[in-house]
């Protein structure tokens, strides 16, 4: 284990904030491509946890303020239901 | 912004990036016009599959060059794009579908792709969790250099190698208008600033038809609404791809564990409503539980939704109109334009800067929708 401190900030995809940050510097200043860069709001939590961290790291970073409707489409079915419960009876 | 660029190319998905990168190479002065961020349409959407197996030689060549160059791409642009090749399942239903599948065979065996054809008792040797009774498959056809790569990282990858090598790339910019001269295009009108260019490269995705049409150019580009999910993670289960085309199923394992896929639902009609459906949803579960009934137990996370361009053939159209000098197609590759885009900027790089082209190139033009008899790709999934 890495002894540093690592502050996590997606729990799903365990990308912490140096990571965010690494990033950044990388030249993935759109929360979009950040987002699909480092797969932040695809796990289990779908973004809930995480988008808000990433969202105010990447505003420190770049100095500028990102509108809300940059953020992502709510994506179905929004929390995590079971293929079997989502095929139902077949008719 | 540039004022002047040798090439302006419209759309910064994978192949307007891909195609950036292959310019810049031959030290052409390139600039991107993207209007969200990269890898924002289609390709960002996409399924991640890289396939061989066509039932159309154009398309067969176009992605067995390409997967030569997926092969070696994380080295020349020096970012791991995640390439695999765990091959495609491609399953088999009935007698008629299984003639199809031996004309492809033999049609991908003469252009020197490994492919086999499997009995119903082999399947599972190949993806061990589909139940071969519930998917009615009478046979399948494998190929196994067939495989995924990510979208985002290779269009990342592309746009990173074009800026270092001089390439603009502008996103969150908009096309307003194109400028002509004696049938000749002289520059492109952004929200964002005026370039002087005599090449533009239409390679919009489902934008394409509204940018051709500033110019009174008709392109033959209808949007299809496609609806995609990803499960949560789990061990890895299998690497190939499994499609169907009766069925329109196709789904895989990527790197991370989630199982992603998609189906088109009854329902389906063309036009640009981006809303996910819960048809879908119920109808994938049902195809994919089917399918590999072990999967009832797993999580569907999230899904999404994207566009094929589908032009009348399903096969893209690329090079220069007839109709105006130094307008470049790159567009209506119909589902399939993240598997064939190394080739296909490569065939465009020849043809731009070396004014080269090529039979692939000649048959893919525009003019094939006028009045000629045209060949239809059979293989589409999705």
């Amino acid at each position: 284990m890495n002894k540093t401190k690592r502050s996590i900030v997606c729990r799903c995809e365990d990308i912490s904030e140096e990571d965010v940050l690494k990033a950044i510097d990388e030249g993935y200043t759109d929360l979009e491509e950040l987002r699909k860069k480092l797969r932040i709001g695809m796990g289990p939590c779908q973004g809930r946890v995480c988008i808000q961290l990433v969202m105010k790291i990447l505003e420190r970073k770049t100095g500028k303020k990102i509108p809300k409707a940059a953020l992502q489409t709510p994506r179905p079915p929004l929390v995590p239901v079971s293929l079997g419960t989502l095929a139902g009876e077949e008719k | 912004m540039k004022n002047k660029a040798d090439v302006v190319i419209i759309g910064g998905g994978v192949n307007g990036c891909s195609l950036a990168y292959g310019l810049t190479r031959k030290g052409l002065d390139v600039v991107v016009v993207e209007k969200k961020y990269l890898a924002s349409g289609a390709t960002g959407a996409c399924g991640a599959g890289i396939r061989q197996q066509w039932s159309t030689s154009e398309n067969a060549e176009l992605a067995i060059e390409s997967v030569k160059i997926f092969e070696k791409l994380s080295k020349e642009l020096g970012d791991d794009i995640e390439f695999r090749q765990g091959g495609y399942l491609i399953t088999v239903h009935d007698e008629n579908e299984m003639k199809q599948a031996e004309k492809n065979v033999a049609m991908q065996r003469s252009l020197g792709l490994k492919v086999d054809i499997l009995k119903p008792d082999e399947i599972n040797d190949v993806v061990p969790i589909l139940d071969v009774n519930g998917m009615c498959a009478i046979g399948a056809t494998f190929c196994q250099t067939d495989g995924h790569a990510n979208p985002f990282k290779t269009t990342f990858a592309y746009a990173h190698a074009a800026r270092e090598n001089g390439a603009e790339i502008n996103t969150y910019t908009n096309v307003v208008g194109l400028k002509t001269k004696n049938k000749e295009l002289n520059a492109v009108v952004t929200d964002k600033g005026i370039v002087k260019t005599n090449v533009v490269v239409n390679a919009a995705g489902i934008d394409s038809k509204g940018i051709a049409e500033i110019v009174n150019l008709d392109l033959p580009l209808v949007p299809f609404r496609k609806e995609i999910m990803a499960t949560e993670r789990m061990k890895p289960l299998f690497d190939a791809m499994v499609i169907s085309f009766k069925d329109g199923i196709y789904f895989s394992q990527q790197r991370e564990g989630q199982i992603v896929g998609g189906i088109p639902i009854p329902e389906e009609r063309s036009g640009y409503k981006t809303m996910p459906t819960i048809s879908f949803m119920q109808h994938m579960s049902r195809t994919l539980t089917r399918y590999a009934p072990v999967l009832k137990h797993v999580n569907m996370l999230r899904h999404w939704t994207g566009f094929y361009d589908v032009t009348p053939d399903a096969r893209p159209i690329l090079g220069e109109v007839k109709e105006l000098k130094g307008f470049i197609q790159c567009n209506g590759f119909s589902g399939h334009g993240f598997m064939l885009s190394p080739m296909v900027s490569k065939l465009l790089t020849d043809l731009i800067a070396n004014n080269k082209t090529s039979d692939v190139l000649m048959s893919l033009n525009l003019s094939r929708f006028k009045g000629k008899k045209i060949e239809r790709e059979m293989s589409v999934v999705g």
